[in-house]
C-alpha cells in the first residue's frame, strides 16, 4: 500500500490543489515546442516534483508515468567506473548527479550527450526534444554547473533540461541566465489544511479542522510532511481526537535534548559527549543544515538580544565553512565550543553584575 | 543602433528564404527557444562589444586572423561572436574547419596533445570544395576556457606557438583571472562588456516585433532593468512572460517580476522594519516564512543593498558598516551557505546598524 503523499498526488497540471495560477502558465508555456530549459525552485514538499511530473504528462502524454529504474554507468578519464540510478520513462530521464559526489561532472557531461545523440523513439510524440531532468543542482559542484554550460545552449533542440533546486542561490548565474526560473512557494497552512481534509475524505476518513489545523503548524509547511504526520495520527488513533498529541520528530527532540545539556555545562567533557550525539544525528542522514538551524533556534532560546547577534554571527561563519570541508563534525564542535565560550562569558557578567 | 536595423533585415531576408527556396526542401521547423532563434548569425547583429566585431569584420574581409581571447559575464555574445565569424568565414565547410571544445569535453592535457594537435596539424586549403576562396587556417574554440586546469592550459602553449601557419585559437571565459598568463599575452584580448540596458530594450523590442508580443512601456523597462546587462537572460524571460500570458494579453509588471524573480518590495521593507525593532524573534519568525516563498537569497541582498545604499535610515558609518557584512554574506551564500543563517547574520548586522549612531 502506498502512502498518502503518493497516492494522492496529483496528476494533472490543471488538477494540482495551490498556486493554479502558475500550473495554468505552465500549461500555456508548454503548449509549444519552443519553451526554455526550465529551474525549478521551491522549499521541500512544496511540490516541485509533482509539477515536473505533471508538465511532462502535458507533454508526452501518459506514457511518461511507465517508469523504470535503470542503473546507468560512466566512465571517469581516470578508468574508474561510477554507477547511478536514474528513473526513467521513454521520454524523460531523471538523476541525481550530486548522488555521485565529485564525479557528477561526468555524468552531466555523458548523459546530456548520450540523450542528446539519441533518437525520440515515438514519433508520433509531436515533441522532437527528450527531457533530462536534474534533482538537487544546488548540490551540484562548480566543475558540473560549468559543464553544463554550453551542453545546455548546443543540445537544445534534442533534449530539454529540468532542473530542480531548493534555492538558486547556489546555482551559478551563467546556469541561471540559460533557463526559466520557476518558483515554487510552500503551500500555506490553509492550503496545507484543505489539502489535508480532502485527503481524509477521498480516504473515508473525517479530519476535524481543529487536527488538521495542528499538524498545519507542526509540518513547517511542508505539504508531504503534514500528509505524512496525518497518516501517522490516523494509524495512532481513528476517529481522530481533536487533543491528539503530535509528537516532534526523533531526532528533533534530539538535538533539543543536545542544546539543553549545552547551555547546562560547558566544559571539555560536555564537549565530548555532545560529539557522540552529533555522530549519531550524523550517521542517521539528519542534514547537516537542518541540524544547525535546529541547533541554534533551541541553543538562542536562552540568550539576550546581544548575544543572540553574536551566536548568529559566528553560526553563519562555521556553517558556512561547513559546506567546504568533508568533516562536518568538526565545524560542528567548533560552533558549539565557541557559543560554550560566549554564553559562559556571558553568565558570569550577568551573575558578577550582582 | 545601425547594428540593430541590419540585423532586422538580415533575419526577415533568411526567413523568407527558407520558406520559398528553391533547391533544397524546407527543412522543418524547428522550435527552438528564442534565446537560439535570435543568436546572431553574422557579426553584424552582434549589439555592441564594437572593438572585437570590427577586428572580426577586418578578418572576414581578409586581415590576418589573430588568437583571440573573449572574457566577460554570461550572456554578453562571446560564443554568438565567434560562432557567427566562423560561419562567415568559412560558409558551408564551417564545420570542417572549427574544432569547439567547452567545459563539457574532456580538455585534460591527454587531450590537448591529442585532438588539439591532430586537428591543429591538418591543412587547410585556401579554397572551398565548390572552388570559392577561404582563409587558408583553421580555428579552435575553447569555450569556458576558465575551467580548464592550470596544466592543461600550460600544454596548450607549445600547440599555439607550433601550428600558427594553420590554426587560430580563440579562448572564451568568464574569468580572466583563469586564464594563464603566458596564454592571455599570446592572444589578443576582448572584454565583452554588460550590455547597455538602451541596446538590450531595441533588441528585445525588435523580437517583440517578430514574435507578435504586446509589451507596454513599463513592463520592458523592468524587464531590461532586471537583466543586469545580460541579453540571454532578458530574452528567456521576455519569451517566458509573452507564453505565460498567451498571444492576446498585454504583459504586466507583476508578470514580469515573477519571471525575473524578483523580491516584491514589501518583503524587504517588512525585513528592514524587523530589524529597527531590534526584535531577535520577529526577525528569525519573518525569514523563516520568507524562506517558504522560495524568493532567492541573493537577490534578496542585491536589493538590500540598493536600500541601504539609498536610504536615509543610516548614516555613512551605518552604511559602511552593513556594506561589509552585504559583502561577506553575498559571497558565503554563492558558496554554499544556508540562506536562512546567512540572512539572519545579515539580518543582525542591520540590528546593530540601527543601534550605532
Ligand atoms: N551582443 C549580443 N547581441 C545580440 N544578441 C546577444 C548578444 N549577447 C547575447 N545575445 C543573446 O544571448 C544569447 C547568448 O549569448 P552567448 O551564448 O553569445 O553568450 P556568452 O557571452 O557566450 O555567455 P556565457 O558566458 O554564459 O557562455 C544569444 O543566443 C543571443 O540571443
Ligand atoms: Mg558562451
Amino acid at each position: 500500500m502506498s502512502l498518502w503523499a503518493d497516492k494522492h498526488r496529483p496528476k494533472d497540471l490543471l488538477k494540482v490543489d495551490y498556486h493554479k495560477e502558475q500550473a495554468e502558465n505552465l500549461k500555456k508555456l508548454t503548449q509549444q515546442g519552443d519553451f526554455p530549459h526550465l529551474l525549478v525552485y521551491g522549499p521541500v514538499g512544496a511540490g516541485k516534483k509533482t509539477r515536473v511530473m505533471c508538465l511532462l504528462k502535458e507533454l508526452y502524454g501518459p506514457g511518461v508515468e511507465r517508469l523504470r529504474m535503470e542503473q546507468m554507468t560512466f566512465t571517469t578519464p581516470s578508468n574508474k567506473k561510477v554507477e547511478i540510478m536514474t528513473v526513467n520513462s521513454n521520454y524523460h530521464i531523471e538523476v541525481n548527479p550530486a548522488d555521485v559526489g565529485i564525479y557528477d561532472r561526468i555524468v552531466i557531461m555523458d548523459l546530456i550527450k548520450t540523450v542528446a545523440q539519441s533518437q525520440q523513439l515515438d514519433v508520433n510524440t509531436q515533441r522532437e526534444f527528450k527531457v533530462i531532468v536534474l534533482t538537487d543542482v544546488d548540490e551540484l559542484s562548480k566543475d558540473a554547473q560549468h559543464a553544463l554550460r554550453r551542453t545546455m545552449e548546443k543540445y537544445i533542440g534534442n533534449c530539454r533540461l529540468i532542473l530542480c533546486a531548493n534555492s538558486t542561490s547556489r546555482v551559478t548565474a551563467a546556469i541561471r541566465s540559460r533557463c526559466l526560473s520557476i518558483r515554487v512557494p510552500a503551500p500555506t497552512n490553509e492550503e496545507i489544511i484543505s489539502i489535508l481534509q480532502s485527503t481524509c475524505k477521498k480516504e473515508g476518513l473525517n479530519l476535524p479542522t481543529e487536527l488538521a489545523l495542528k499538524i498545519a503548524e507542526k509540518s513547517d509547511r511542508n505539504l508531504r510532511k503534514a500528509l505524512l504526520i496525518c497518516e501517522a495520527c490516523k494509524v495512532e488513533q481513528y476517529p481522530f481526537n481533536i487533543n491528539q498529541e503530535i509528537p516532534l520528530p526523533d531526532w528533533h527532540v534530539f538535538i533539543n535534548d543536545m542544546a539543553k545539556e549545552i547551555v547546562k555545562e560547558q566544559s571539555i567533557q560536555k564537549i565530548a559527549t555532545v560529539r557522540t550525539n552529533l555522530y549519531e544525528l550524523i550517521i542517521h542522514g539528519i542534514p547537516n543544515q537542518l541540524i544547525f538551524k535546529t541547533l541554534l533556534d533551541e541553543l538562542l532560546k536562552n540568550c539576550d538580544v546581544e548575544l543572540k547577534s553574536k551566536v548568529v554571527e559566528h553560526a553563519a561563519f562555521y556553517e558556512h565553512r561547513m559546506q567546504h570541508g568533508n568533516k562536518h563534525i568538526f565545524h560542528f564542535e567548533a560552533f558549539i565550543a565557541r557559543f560554550m565560550c560566549l554564553y559562559k562569558k556571558f553568565i558570569e557578567d550577568v551573575t558578577s553584575g550582582f | 543602433m545601425q547594428a540593430f536595423l541590419k540585423s532586422g533585415k538580415i533575419a526577415g531576408n533568411g526567413d523568407k528564404k527558407a520558406g520559398t527556396s528553391s533547391g533544397k526542401p524546407p527543412k522543418t521547423k524547428r522550435a527552438v527557444p528564442w534565446v537560439e532563434k535570435y543568436r546572431p548569425k553574422t557579426v553584424d547583429e552582434v549589439v555592441e562589444q564594437n572593438e572585437a566585431v570590427s577586428v572580426l569584420q577586418q578578418c572576414i574581409s581578409g586581415a590576418n586572423f589573430p588568437n583571440l581571447l573573449f572574457y566577460g559575464p554570461p550572456g554578453t555574445g562571446k560564443t554568438s561572436t565567434i560562432l557567427a565569424a566562423a560561419r562567415q568565414l568559412f560558409g558551408d565547410i564551417y564545420r570542417d574547419r572549427i574544432l569547439e571544445l567547452n567545459a563539457s569535453d574532456e580538455r585534460g592535457i591527454q587531450i590537448i596533445r591529442d585532438k588539439v594537435k591532430t586537428f591543429a596539424q591538418l591543412t587547410a586549403s585556401g579554397t572551398r570544395p565548390d572552388g570559392k576562396p577561404c582563409p587558408p587556417y583553421k580555428i579552435i574554440i575553447l569555450d569556458e576556457a576558465d575551467s580548464m586546469t592550470h596544466s592543461a592550459q600550460a600544454a596548450l602553449r607549445r600547440t599555439m606557438e607550433k601550428e600558427s601557419k594553420t590554426t587560430r585559437f580563440c579562448l572564451i571565459c568568464n574569468y580572466v583571472s583563469r586564464i594563464i598568463d603566458p596564454l592571455t599575452s599570446r592572444c589578443t584580448k576582448f572584454r565583452f562588456k554588460p550590455l547597455k540596458l538602451e541596446r538590450i530594450s531595441e533588441r528585445l523590442e525588435f523580437i517583440c516585433k517578430e514574435e507578435n508580443v504586446k509589451f507596454d512601456e513599463e513592463s520592458l523597462k523592468a524587464l531590461v532593468d532586471t537583466s543586469g546587462g545580460d541579453m540571454r537572460r532578458a530574452i528567456t524571460c521576455l519569451q517566458s512572460c509573452a507564453k505565460l500570458r498567451g498571444s492576446d494579453d498585454l504583459i504586466k509588471i507583476e508578470d514580469v517580476y515573477e519571471v525575473t524573480g524578483v523580491v516584491p518590495s514589501k518583503w524587504l521593507d517588512q525585513f528592514v522594519a524587523v530589524c529597527k525593532k531590534g526584535d531577535y524573534d520577529g526577525l528569525s519568525n519573518f525569514l523563516n516564512t520568507m524562506m517558504y516563498e522560495a524568493y532567492s537569497g541573493l537577490q534578496m541582498l542585491e536589493q538590500l543593498n540598493e536600500i541601504v545604499v539609498h536610504s536615509d535610515l543610516f548614516n555613512d558609518k551605518q552604511k559602511g558598516f552593513i556594506g561589509a557584512k552585504l559583502g561577506l554574506v553575498g559571497y558565503r551564500l554563492q558558496d554554499g551557505g544556508s540562506e536562512y543563517l546567512q540572512l539572519l547574520d545579515i539580518g543582525c548586522t542591520l540590528m546593530s546598524a540601527f543601534k550605532l549612531i
